[in-house]
């Protein structure tokens, strides 16, 4: 039985920073899972059941918000009474959408023309923009604890991930052609 | 017969309190029960020694028939002998590609399509829970008495409604059904425990009528499925149809009668079987109007026709090693799990996309029967293993709901892993709205329309707002066998509304209590047959205590003694293979009977051997 009230990093027993362990993370996480998961509690009475399946659920939606650094950082904001994951106000830097508009269009155009190193190329540009999104944020939550400033960049980062991931889809739907 | 025992004290040990647990497979063209003894996985065989029950149920004039019985009839009466049952389940005829195929007189009821048989109209639930139920009794046979608690295995990539349809039909047959487990996470748990294997491993499962493939990461006991994907109508049987297909195209045959088809579809398949040892395979055939058939199926003609079915197995592995970012060359193992991966043209497929030839040390057909023993024995109680281990399991398909203009948003993500709730608010689009329709689908695609429908609900009593002010949280859950249950409530007034289930699929409470009643009537067959087996099993155990200890005691009877115990024997031995329970019972009676002078003899002989040599306080104090 965990305490459904604690924070996720209470729960994993990790310093509540931006930058984590990913190998403490995962560690954690088995940990965890190993004392809630229904299976342990397979042959328990159905209140105790009902427990096991809210508290592994509890656990892996934990682990998914920490293992993700877009989650993650959303997450610390929120601990912090600020929201970045709703859609309302602040626009992003226009010359920051400008460039992402300006790859997807390449990245299409790559795709018609079938040509996937092109598209390879987009992709880690992409990548590379995101780490060092993320580095910036390490620096604004963990040492500088500026959290408005942060989350301008953590949209910037979700953002960048979408760009990405539909990228990928690109890339993938080009590999089984 | 005890008295005989008590000359092996150390065999007769009281053991400690041990539950009675099953791992089944259902599959769909066999079905297999499994146990763990002495802390080691087996599969429990027919009394014949066959490990495998044939998936095939035989609506009959004199009652149903399960097995390889309803496989001897499946062509002379292919109407009411249901093969491949496991096609059906959860699924409606739109939902059904092949339904041509099956020479069923099917009926499209509400959800689940049903099939007419001599016996009436059967649901594929209904007829999935016939062969529940002799696994179910070759498994309380073995184990003497009632199972405490099964664990029956779906294909990774069955949808909502199927497992659905899997439980409801383990629950008709009265199995006490702890966990549905994706078959081959079972297949990895077995493996991974065998071999203590560590890392990333792809586990292809190619079944009768289903292909899975699930990317595990085995970490120190924790095996957890990074993704899963697969096809629900893909497997072993389509292979089969393609020779199906070949064999009418080349002989230059008109469509064939349900009889015939079924014919040359099993011929089809042995065909398919010889060729994974040979190069080629006589098809000989004389239908029912004694046209003769005559044809070699060469392995280079069976790769060509199958090809694009091989090919379909690979778009699955790349999208899940996709959705894990892995590439083939992070894959540390490839373990080939179904009696459909012994097809060379499968076994070279797989080697050269994953560049490493596949792990073949298991056996395809008994391995996942083997994994959900094991699952099945940790969870009713039992630790027969030292080593601690855990599963963590993902859903296949994302969840969602229908939003305006017939698209879905998404909820929960297709690899998410599970027990996994996930909350998500809507409002309302009209002033004074009091209602909400909720329709929940299941499926990859944008539109509702290509998705599949899994229920529908009603949200009502939402307080008259203006549109846009109610805030309604729609909260899915998705348990540990990856069933989901939906709720919703208006969080804004703090007004609780109730929701109604309407449930698309699956079977009501009140169907199952009608089937369970109609059952009852099975109930005596049942008692009957698991009492034979029992006798059975008794007499076999007898007969086996009785020889051995002819073998080391002869010595004990006089020539008369010993001639009343053969006589005895041979009677228990006649009857073992009739089928008449209270003659077996009477023979077996009449040789423990034979038998109790020789087996006191035999104990006054073995306390003496004990007592030699040992001082008289430690015989005392034990």
């Amino acid at each position: 039985m965990i305490d459904l009230t604690r924070n996720y990093f209470d729960l994993f027993g990790l310093p509540e920073r931006f930058r984590v362990d990913p190998a403490a993370l995962d560690r954690a996480y088995r940990e965890l899972q190993s004392e809630v998961h229904p299976d342990r509690h397979a042959s328990g009475t159905e209140a105790q059941k009902r427990v096991a399946l809210q508290s592994s659920a509890r656990v892996n939606e934990g682990y998914r918000a920490l293992k993700d650094p877009v989650e993650r950082a959303s997450y610390l904001l929120e601990l912090r009474g600020i929201d970045a994951a709703g859609e309302s106000d602040t626009q992003l830097p226009l010359e920051f959408l400008e460039r992402q508009l300006e790859r997807r269009e390449e990245a299409s155009e790559a795709n018609a023309a079938s040509d996937s190193r092109r598209l390879d190329s987009i992709v880690s540009e992409v990548d590379n923009e995101a780490r060092d999104l993320e580095d910036s944020i390490a620096i604004l939550l963990d040492r500088d604890h500026a959290y408005p400033e942060a989350r301008g960049r953590v949209r910037q980062l979700r953002f960048l991930k979408k760009v990405s991931d539909d990228l990928r889809a690109l890339q993938h739907a080009l590999d089984e052609h | 017969m005890p008295l005989l025992q008590i000359a092996e004290p150390e065999e007769t040990a009281p053991r400690r309190a041990f539950r009675r647990a099953v791992g089944i497979d259902l599959g769909t063209t066999n079905s297999l029960v499994a146990t763990v003894r002495n802390g080691f996985a087996m599969v429990l065989p027919d009394d014949q020694g066959r490990p495998l029950v044939p998936s095939i149920v035989r609506y009959g004039e004199n009652g149903v028939e399960v097995g390889y019985e309803a496989m001897a009839r499946q062509s002379t009466d292919p109407q009411n002998t249901i093969v491949s049952v496991k096609r059906l389940m959860g699924r409606g005829l739109a939902d059904l590609a092949d339904a041509h195929r099956f020479p069923y007189r099917f009926v499209d009821t509400d959800g689940m399509v049903k099939v007419v048989t001599r016996a009436g109209v059967k649901s594929p639930v209904e007829v999935s829970a016939e062969i529940l139920r002799a696994l179910r009794l070759r498994g309380e046979v073995a184990l003497g008495g009632a199972i405490e608690g099964a664990v029956v295995t779906v294909p990774a990539y069955f949808d909502d409604a199927q497992r659905q349809a899997t439980k409801d039909a383990a629950r008709l047959a009265g199995l006490p059904i702890l966990r549905l487990l994706n078959e081959p996470t079972a297949a990895a748990v077995a493996y991974g425990l065998d071999n203590a294997a560590e890392g990333t491993y792809a586990i292809y499962d190619l079944g009768g009528g289903t292909f899975d493939i699930s990317i595990l990461k085995l970490t120190r006991g924790v095996f957890e499925v990074l993704a899963t994907n697969g096809d629900s109508a893909l497997g072993g049987d389509d292979f089969d149809h393609r020779v199906f297909c070949w064999i009418l195209e080349t002989a230059k045959l008109p469509p064939q009668s349900p009889a015939d088809a079924r014919m040359l579809l099993v011929k089809s398949r042995e065909a398919k079987e010889m060729l994974t040892g040979h190069d080629a395979a006589p098809l000989l055939v004389t239908l029912s109007d004694n046209t003769k058939v005559d044809l070699t199926l060469t392995t280079d003609t069976f790769s060509a026709i199958t090809q694009n079915l091989v090919a379909r197995t690979l778009g699955p592995v790349k999208r899940a090693l996709n959705d894990a970012k892995l590439k083939p060359s992070d894959i540390k193992g490839v373990v080939l799990v179904g009696g459909a991966t012994r097809m060379p043209q499968i076994r070279r497929a797989v080697a050269q996309w994953f560049g490493q030839p596949p792990l073949t040390n298991l056996n395809p057909d008994e391995v996942v029967a083997l994994g959900a023993a094991i699952q099945a024995n940790k969870l009713v109680g039992n630790r027969e293993r030292d080593e601690d281990w855990l599963l963590l399991d993902v859903i296949p398909l994302s969840l969602g709901v229908e939003t305006m203009g017939g698209l879905t948003e998404k909820i929960i993500s297709r690899n998410a892993t599970i027990p996994i709730t996930r909350a998500q608010e809507f409002t309302t689009f009209k002033d004074g709205q009091t209602a909400m329709a909720i329709h929940v689908v299941q499926g990859e695609r944008e539109r509702v329309a290509d998705c599949r429908s899994l229920a529908r609900f009603e949200l009502r009593g939402i307080p008259p707002m203006v549109a846009g002010a109610a805030r309604i949280r729609v909260t899915f859950e998705v348990d540990a066998d990856g069933l989901l249950s939906v709720s919703a409530r208006e969080q804004k007034t703090g007004v609780e509304a109730s929701i109604e289930v309407k449930p698309s699929y699956g079977l009501s409470d009140k169907e199952i209590a009608r089937m369970l009643q109609e059952s009852f009537a099975h109930a005596t067959e049942d008692a009957e047959a698991r009492s034979l087996a029992e006798s059975q099993v008794e007499a076999d155990q007898l007969v086996a205590a009785t020889r051995s200890a002819l073998t080391s005691d002869a010595d004990l009877l006089s020539a008369d003694e010993r001639a009343a115990i053969e006589r005895a024997l041979s009677d228990v031995e006649r009857l073992r293979a009739g089928g008449d329970r209270h003659a077996l019972h009477a023979a077996v009676s009449a040789l423990n009977h034979a038998t109790s002078e020789f087996a006191n003899r035999r104990m006054d002989r073995s306390i003496a051997h004990s007592l030699a040599g040992k001082r008289v306080d430690s015989v005392l104090g034990s």
